[in-house]
């Protein structure tokens, strides 16, 4: 079991490590020493880290789809914006009074719509276990009958990439749309406190780092169990050999679908614990563009490697952070450039490039 | 294994008429186990197979051959599902149905099938290969749990033994060579324990003593399992063959044994033309 | 131009048609008559106005016309300066003027130089009137048709006479019948009952807004138990009228979402017949696609901005250049990029995609991240009067066209040129084709290039009905693939089906469920149908197709 989970994969090793300690001393330090001193961590950077943790986690989903099963899945940013905004509609009846119109039940945009009643959707959302079944079922639900009709009807290639692709796009348009109920153009924001606690303190912050940071290394542990099982080698078979997996007798469909939804439930959740520390979900995060830089996380980090996808999340994102700061303008060029450069010069991505050297050292 | 599955299938088959159909039973108690009748197979206006009549006996070892285009593949690709015919009825013992039912099915309830181009996991190891293919509950629930019992791994490593990857066993598939790629299928097939195997040109790329090897494999197996092979290799075959079916355009133009077959002049005429 | 030779034809016609024939238009007495009514229109007191329009209809002379045309728009101005009457035409933030009784072009006056004349509504009612008796003997059967519907408008006895003249010597049936209106309306009105359902039944066969309000009206309950028509008879009647009218309203309302739809079709067949070719021949999947269309709409900006003043023009000049424009930047990312990746569809996917993102960016460094409105061309704008109830703008009408004629000039390329006889070998067998000698490389660039091509042509005909920015091409590229993925890989006509049925399918959901539902079911429809049948309308079948 030691083995399969942690392997003697130095790579993942170090990545793990990594993950672990800054799990558990960034939100330490940051609670431990007072502002000012050169061990603590503001609460931007808290959150930031937090935010990553949540893309990586995001990334490892998509990994398990692309990586192992194959399915180069345009979407799968629709699953975190569900998690996210199932997370979000707990946020925002926990504010209940506190909003600017007072209204104990209405959230704000619904008593700007002139809304008389919360729609019957919403009900259950003001309790945190009720929510965050949610955040697993919704995006897990939508994956299911997408998939379902999906891969029996053998959509495969590119014809399943783009219909990905227009599912996260039409779920775009809807999330837009006033009478969705879903606040619009602005999504859900101000939120207030989560469990009781303000949501804005320090103490929340560095909760939600650790949480993120036990998620993603609790997920990335879990999927490089799953990857080992036989369901895992079935779906890596599938990947590589589709009809000849059907004719030992596996139901390729139901094994796509199993993972799909699965990856898609991870994606709910890293879109979950991003809305926290983020403190807004508006469509946009429906945007296809935001579905297809997951992809280039995982491209760029090496897919089919599980950590990969995590070293690939942080990195883009830590660009993205850099270069929208320093030059805005530059961002798209680099993300684009990232594009071409992943594809053409490095394949198999970052890991790839890290085990033909280890590999190159011992030989 | 497979003489248990024979002998339930005359406890369990109900003798009565009314009730023709059992799920996962294989009647074959008129000595025969694939039907296909009348079957015709048409791409673009090219009649790959053309009213193809064919019955394979139980435990029958038979060998197709034909010139290219006969239909041969198409043949096995309407038996495992692959192709859906455009008329025609194709029976897995008397009751099962094999054109209601997709390509998994139709593996689990027991037909297998060697691909002309080796086609084994290549990111997969050689026992990963095998553990995959081994009789098991396939389903998605029951594989997450799945744990090889000894007596599975027994028999694993008793296929390696068999087809000569046992020093191999740990080793990607991906970089076997094309013989032991061969092999590798053939072993998997084994691990599916099917009553009905397909074998398409098994022995492409083998050297002579893996021919050898092969034929004798496969005359052990005769009896136990149903076996249609296609081959080019009129040696091999006369090696294992009893019976000779020869494919022409689509349909079976004479059957019998290998001598008979070759002496036909309509074969003759066939292969080399006039 | 049109316009000018337009009012041309009306001046000498009137100049024909009325007393003063144009052999003394020649005199100067009667030269001397317009000049005098010109000058009274821009007198002070409104009686004096009034006379000088009325004088201004008499004298007969060509330009009479425009002056009362612009009075009633309110373009006439009297220059301070001089207290000459000129046409102004406002043109960013001047005056472009011209001398109102010879139409001599005065260039440019500021806003506070020229003083608007005005006028009250009496005499913008006799000016409508006055407008429409000088129209009547117009040549042109359309011009005549505008002046009859000018007026329509409670006509005096003046006009009706004249209007029963004309009526009786008038061969244009849609002339006629606009005179004919007039009178049945009248009937409508009189208080004879036999009259009134004559007029009533003849009605039923006229598409007018005017008469549905009128019979609207009458069967309109009155508050105390009756209608405001009291005779039951002519209720009825009216019910029947009105109801056959309403019937050809519902189809007329079917035709104009049919044409939306079709419209709507036509770019969607635009922006996806480019990809049909670089996917459905070359399985390649081009994400920058909208990005190609983006640079066709800025191309057709920026040679805009070079020819200001030729609006016409430039369009023409546009579609050339955005299909070199696009083809050669097609060309670049073939050669640059796809040819690396032939066989790995989803690669080709993320780094075509690279390339859209890095194109979005650079237009956006270039031209700013706002967006620009491309000018329409006079003859493209507006829209064509059918009949009351149905209108089709002439922009949308032209891109139909336009997209008709680039499908057919598509087809034949592919069809009868050396290109599309290797294009057709490449699509159908890679490698038949490679030993028989075709050059696949050049093929495959040639086809991305001219995939690309069509691709900018889209963005010139996109520029006409859309802003033009940064994002106008990921607007389309998801529907674009729908288009083609719906209509079935490799199959140019499928393309066209599916294209032109998604737009009439969301045109007749629109009304029910809104634009953006509407495109979320249309999308969710696809998905659906994507199930059933993965190949699309039209698949390609055989051998070829399961590899």
């Amino acid at each position: 079991m030691y083995r399969i989970l942690l392997g003697n994969d130095k790579t993942a090793l170090a990545v793990l490590a990594v993950l672990a300690a800054v799990t558990v001393a960034v939100p330490l330090c940051s609670l431990l020493f007072p502002a000012g001193s050169a061990l603590h961590f503001s609460a931007y950077t808290v959150s930031l880290l937090g935010k990553y943790m949540t893309f990586a986690l995001l990334g490892l989903s998509l990994d398990l789809v692309w990586g192992y099963a194959g399915i180069l899945a345009l979407g799968h940013g629709a699953f975190f914006a569900l998690g996210g905004y199932a997370m979000g509609m707990y946020l925002m009846r926990q504010i209940g009074e506190r909003g600017v119109y007072g209204n104990p039940l209405l959230p704000d945009f619904m008593v700007f719509l002139n809304w008389d009643k919360l729609p019957w959707y919403w009900h259950g959302f003001d309790r945190f276990g009720f929510a965050m079944a949610m955040v697993l079922l919704a995006p897990g639900f939508l994956a299911f009958v997408f998939g379902w009709l999906a891969f029996r009807a053998r959509v495969a290639g590119v014809y399943l990439s783009i219909m990905t692709q227009a599912l996260t796009y039409a779920l775009m348009l809807a999330f837009f749309r006033n009478e969705m109920g879903f606040g619009g153009n602005n999504g859900l924001t101000d939120f207030k406190d989560i469990l009781g606690f303000n949501i804005q303190a320090e103490g929340v912050r560095a909760a939600l780092l650790f949480i993120s940071g036990a998620a993603l290394i609790g997920a990335l542990l879990g999927c490089r169990w799953l990857v080992n099982t036989k369901l895992g080698r079935v779906v890596t078979a599938i990947r590589d050999q589709e009809s000849r997996v059907r004719f030992i007798g596996y139901r390729v469909e139901m094994y796509k679908l199993w993972i799909f939804v699965f990856a898609a439930m991870l994606a709910g959740i890293a879109g979950a614990l991003y809305v926290p520390q983020v403190g807004i979900i508006n469509p946009s995060e429906f945007s296809p563009l935001n579905s297809l830089e997951i992809v280039v996380w995982v491209a760029l980090g090496g897919r089919g490697t599980l950590y990969g996808a995590i070293v690939g999340a942080v990195l883009v994102n830590f660009g993205k952070t850099v270069f929208t700061g320093l030059l805005p303008d530059a961002w798209l060029f680099v993300l684009g450039g990232a594009f071409i450069l992943v594809t053409l010069a490095l394949p198999d991505g970052i890991a790839g490039l890290l085990n033909r050297r280890l590999k190159e050292r011992t030989a | 294994m497979i003489e248990m599955a024979m002998e339930n299938q005359t406890v369990d088959a109900p003798s009565f008429s009314g009730v023709m159909y059992q799920e996962g039973v294989v009647d074959t108690r008129h000595g025969t186990i694939l039907y296909l009748e009348d079957v015709s197979v048409s791409f673009d206006g090219f009649r790959a197979l053309n009213r193809l009549s064919l019955y394979i006996g139980a435990g029958e070892l038979r060998c197709l051959i034909g010139p290219n285009g006969a239909g041969k593949t198409t043949l096995m690709d309407v038996i495992t599902g692959k192709t859906r015919p455009d008329t025609g009825s194709v029976f897995f013992g008397q009751t099962i149905d094999l054109l209601k039912m997709d390509e998994a099915a139709i593996a689990e309830a027991g037909i297998g099938r060697k691909f002309q181009k080796p086609s084994v996991f290549e990111a997969l190891t050689v026992f990963e290969n095998l553990e995959l293919a081994l009789k098991a509950d396939k389903r998605t629930w029951p594989s997450l749990l799945f744990r090889l019992t000894g007596e599975q791994r027994d028999a694993i490593g008793r296929t390696l033994e068999t087809i000569g990857l046992a020093g191999l066993a740990g080793k990607r598939a991906g970089i076997l060579s094309h013989g032991q790629k061969q092999w590798l299928e053939i072993g998997m097939l084994l691990m599916q324990e099917p009553m009905v195997m397909l074998i398409d040109e098994p022995v492409a790329g083998m050297t002579h003593q893996e021919v050898e090897r092969t034929a004798e494999l496969l005359l052990s197996l005769q009896g136990k399992r149903s076996i249609v092979v296609v081959e080019h290799d009129m040696e091999f075959i006369r090696s294992i063959a009893h019976k000779v079916t020869v494919l022409h355009e689509g349909s079976v133009l004479t059957e019998g044994t290998m001598d008979e077959v070759q002496n036909d002049p309509r074969v003759i005429q066939v292969y080399l033309g006039d | 131009m049109i316009i000018k030779t337009y009012s041309t034809i009306i001046g000498l016609t009137i100049a024909l048609l009325l007393p003063i024939g144009s052999a003394r238009a020649e005199q100067p007495g009667i030269r001397d008559a317009y000049a005098e009514a010109v000058a009274k229109v821009g007198r002070g007191s409104m009686a004096e106005r009034e006379q000088g329009i009325a004088a201004l209809a008499e004298a007969g002379n060509p330009r009479s016309l425009d002056i009362l045309r612009a009075l009633l728009d309110g373009r006439l101005y009297q220059e301070k300066s001089t207290g000459a009457l000129v046409i102004a035409e406002k043109n960013a933030g001047r005056f472009k003027i011209e001398e109102a009784s010879n139409g001599a072009d005065l260039g440019f006056a500021e806003a506070e130089a020229i003083g608007r004349i005005n006028i009250t509504n009496r005499i913008r009612g006799e000016l409508r009137k006055l407008i429409g008796q000088l129209g009547l003997g117009a040549e042109d059967a359309s011009a005549r048709l505008a002046a009859v519907r000018e007026m329509t408008k409670d006509p005096d006895q003046k006009t009706l006479e004249l209007l029963q003249k004309r009526s009786a010597v008038e061969t244009d049936q849609r002339v006629k019948r606009a005179i004919d209106l007039i009178f049945l309306v009248r009937d409508l009105d009189s208080g004879d009952k036999t009259a009134r359902i004559r007029a009533l039944k003849a009605l039923q066969d006229y598409d007018s807004q005017e008469v549905v309000n009128k019979l609207n009206a009458m069967l309109e309950p009155d508050g105390e138990g009756g209608y405001a028509e009291a005779d039951a008879d002519i209720r009825n009647q009216a019910k029947i009228t009105l109801h056959a009218i309403d019937t050809r309203i519902g189809l007329y309302h079917a035709a104009e979402t049919v044409f939306f739809g079709l419209s709507l079709g036509a770019v969607l067949v635009l922006a996806a017949i480019g990809l049909a070719i670089t996917f459905g021949v070359m399985g390649v999947i081009n994400m920058a696609h909208g990005e190609l269309m983006m640079l066709g709409a800025y191309t057709t900006y920026v040679i805009q901005q070079l020819l200001p003043d030729s609006l016409g023009l430039s369009i023409f000049l546009a579609i050339p250049a955005a299909f070199l424009i696009s083809a050669l930047a097609g060309l670049a990312i073939e050669r640059g990029l796809i040819r690396f990746l032939y066989g790995r569809p989803l690669e080709t996917l993320l780094a075509t995609f690279g390339v859209s993102l890095i194109l979005q960016q650079g237009v956006r460094s270039i031209f700013s991240p706002l967006n620009r409105s491309v000018a329409t061309p006079s003859w493209m704008s507006g829209s064509w009067q059918i009949n009351d109830f149905l209108s089709l703008t002439w922009n949308r009408f032209y891109i139909l066209i336009f997209c008709l004629l680039v499908f057919t000039a598509l087809l034949q390329i592919l069809k009868r040129t050396r290109l599309g006889l290797e294009v057709r070998a490449v699509a159908q067998n890679r490698r038949m084709a490679k030993a028989m000698g075709i050059p696949t490389d050049r093929v495959d660039a040639m086809t991305f290039a001219l995939g690309s091509g069509i691709a900018g042509v889209a963005g010139v005909a996109l520029s006409q009905i859309t802003n033009v920015g940064p994002n106008l091409g990921q607007a389309y590229i998801v529907d674009s693939f729908m288009v083609v993925v719906f209509g079935g890989v490799g199959n140019l006509f499928g393309t066209l089906v599916a294209g032109f049925s998604l737009g009439i399918a969301n045109k007749f959901l629109e009304p029910y469920a809104g634009a953006v539902l509407a495109k979320i079911l249309v999308l969710v429809f696809i998905i659906l149908f994507i199930q059933k049948r993965p190949r699309g309308l039209f698949p390609q079948k055989g051998r070829a197709a399961e590899a």
